[in-house]
């Protein structure tokens, strides 16, 4: 019953040709829609179950052992994302029942969003390397068509930037590829973890490393985040949530998963790069996030921070650290989902973007403002909201690790974030209200459904965090051992 | 023989660097597409070029190819051929919509 493991990527890669087949039925695409999500995520939590009992997974396609075959592996830390990536796309469609408008229905806007799905899942689950490069051009493609999908001037022209900067950084994954199989003839990263600690780490698989790192760092938007912005403030609201919530982190599960497993035997070299392109992208991330006035620009900038401040975990590589990033990285994709969400919605309520031209809006939507009220505090890590325990575990590593510039950059970080949302609280939320009660634009129940239903997320996550403790520590102990992983991929007989 | 291949893939590099800087929408496209054939000849020739006889047809020949590299060119050429034919689409679109294909005239947005 292992084939399990490849229907996190199957099922909806078969429900998005299923429902490119549909597409005059809106109803229709939507319950199969719901349904399909529903169903991964039920496999997702069964494989993540299964791994505590029976340690890592693993499928050799066609019986193809390793390191001949491709493979899928799940131990807890893919399995977890993919629980996240589940609940978060499931709730986002809820949001875009009600907000993507008919047109993007009919034009196959929900086969894309599954399209997208099965490549950041299977992105999360291959245990092969260049399967990772076409799993993460599924997802891509699917990107690229869903920023574009609609076709005003604005997407059409900061889909040219996008388009054209992931078509370099994949250039660059194809490179270091073909690199990194001339120089130790395998693919298969359980394998290739082997080769490299057996030839050890010599300067050639540094550089051939230090290129991995900039491809996943273009991808994850680490320190090479210039395309970010622009590109995550054109599309409408669900799809601008979608990339925030799950593109970069694609990235960043790239980094960990290279930096871990393959190259980590220099980590004063590849791991100091990592600190030092995390440390300015929190700076940056900030200056941006306090520069800008338009709502759209200032929540792009706060992805950044947070993908600095994740890297900071892998940076200082301790045990605590990688869990303190695990536990963020989940936190993450849920805050940032409820906080594009609630960008969107402010922006559909007053029409306008710009902070300046906002105001009062607690007075007429008091749960909008609360919710955004309570995304501000979990962003900045107020214990009891989900954003605290990942910031003291990647504290903690960090002063284990006696990194205390990171430390205190990470923490200062914090306050730029809470700087950013607090003039977008107090200007647009606050004050005296610019609408009056003729021209109410009433809120939908379904836009405030999934901002509520996130918001629930991040409370239980963060009162909740024993629960999902043994996973997370699971995790963080196969990330810092890679031989676990080695052994269960070469040698597992399941 | 893989010297030579790989100068030919610097020149091709080169060849899509230069493409690739200029401001011409098309032009920008037509480095990607050379760019993507450079790196599948580097990926063929990181295999080793022609170390053997052909795979899977027989099993006397005293070594094979290896035929990993060919497998990943192909996959690679058909993920290329796919973004390439969407940048191509998308240009068209920008141009149709904004009536220039100068990358100049498409930087940014009034409004900021």
């Amino acid at each position: 019953m292992n084939n399990l493991l490849v229907m996190p990527m199957v099922i909806p890669l078969l429900t998005g040709v299923f429902l490119v087949f549909l597409r005059p039925y809106v109803r229709i695409q939507r319950i199969v829609s719901l349904l399909s999500v529903l169903g991964t995520l039920g496999v997702a939590v069964y494989i993540l179950n299964r791994i505590q009992t029976e340690g890592i997974l693993k499928l050799d396609f066609g019986g193809w052992l390793p390191p001949y075959g491709i493979l899928f592996v799940a131990d807890s830390f893919s399995a977890l994302l993919v629980v996240t990536t589940m609940v978060v796309t499931g709730i986002l469609l809820l949001y875009a029942f009600s907000s993507i408008g008919k047109a993007h229905e009919n034009m196959f806007f929900y086969p894309v969003v599954f399209f997208l799905v099965a490549g950041v899942n299977g992105s999360f689950l291959t245990g092969d390397l260049f399967n990772l490069f076409v799993c993460f051009e599924v997802m891509l493609l699917a990107s690229y068509v869903l920023i574009t999908l609609g076709g005003r001037k604005v997407q059409l022209v900061e889909s040219i930037k996008y388009v054209s900067i992931n078509v370099l950084s994949s250039w660059f994954f194809l490179l270091a590829i073909a690199y990194l199989y001339g120089t130790v003839g395998t693919l298969n990263m359980a394998h290739l973890s082997m080769r490299v600690a057996e030839a050890g780490q010599d300067p050639l698989l540094t550089v051939i490393g230090i290129i991995f790192l900039l491809v996943f760092s273009l991808k994850a938007g680490l320190l090479l985040y210039f395309w970010l912005p622009g590109s995550y403030s054109a599309p409408p609201t669900a799809v601008a949530a979608l990339f925030g919530a799950l593109l970069t982190k694609v990235g960043i599960y790239a980094l960990f998963r290279v930096f871990t497993l393959i190259f980590y035997h220099e980590p004063e070299i590849t791991h100091t790069m990592i600190g030092v392109m995390a440390a300015l992208t929190m700076i940056g991330g900030g200056i941006g996030a306090i520069a800008y006035n338009d709502v759209r620009q200032v929540v792009s900038y706060n992805v950044v921070i947070a993908v600095g401040f994740i890297l900071v975990g892998l940076a200082v590589s301790t045990e605590a650290a990688i869990q303190g990033s695990i536990y963020y990285l989940i936190h993450d994709m849920i805050i940032k989902a409820l906080l594009f969400l609630l960008a969107g919605t402010m922006i559909y309520l007053t029409g306008t973007a710009r902070i300046e031209r906002m105001s009062g809006l607690i007075r007429n939507y008091p749960i909008l403002g609360w919710l955004f009220f309570i995304t501000m505090l979990s962003l900045t890590g107020i214990p009891p909201l989900s954003g605290f325990i990942g910031k003291v575990y990647v504290g903690q590593g960090a002063v284990e690790a006696g990194a205390f510039v990171l430390l205190g950059l990470a923490f200062l970080s914090s306050i730029f974030v809470l700087y950013s949302l607090l003039r977008i609280f107090m200007n647009c939320f606050w004050g005296e209200t610019i609408i009056n009660e003729d021209d109410d634009v009433p809120l939908p129940k379904g836009m405030l459904i999934p901002c509520v239903l996130f918001g629930l997320l991040t409370v239980a996550l963060g009162l909740g965090a024993e629960g999902i403790a043994v996973y997370v520590s699971d995790a963080a102990h196969t990330l810092m051992n890679p031989d676990i992983y080695i052994e269960a991929v070469m040698n597992g007989n399941r | 023989m893989e010297t030579l291949i790989t100068i030919l893939v610097g020149v091709l590099v080169t060849v899509a660097v230069y493409l690739l800087l200029s401001r011409n929408l098309i032009r920008v496209i037509l480095g990607t597409a050379i760019l993507s054939h450079a790196v599948h000849l580097l990926l063929m020739t990181m295999g080793g070029l022609k170390k053997g006889s052909v795979p899977l047809l027989g099993e006397n020949a005293e070594s094979y190819t290896d035929a990993l590299p060919q497998a990943l060119i192909l996959t690679a050429i058909v993920i290329s051929f796919a973004v390439t034919a969407f940048l191509l689409v998308l240009a068209y679109r920008t141009f149709k919509e904004t009536g220039s294909d100068d990358l100049d005239a498409l930087r940014g947005v009034k409004d900021e």
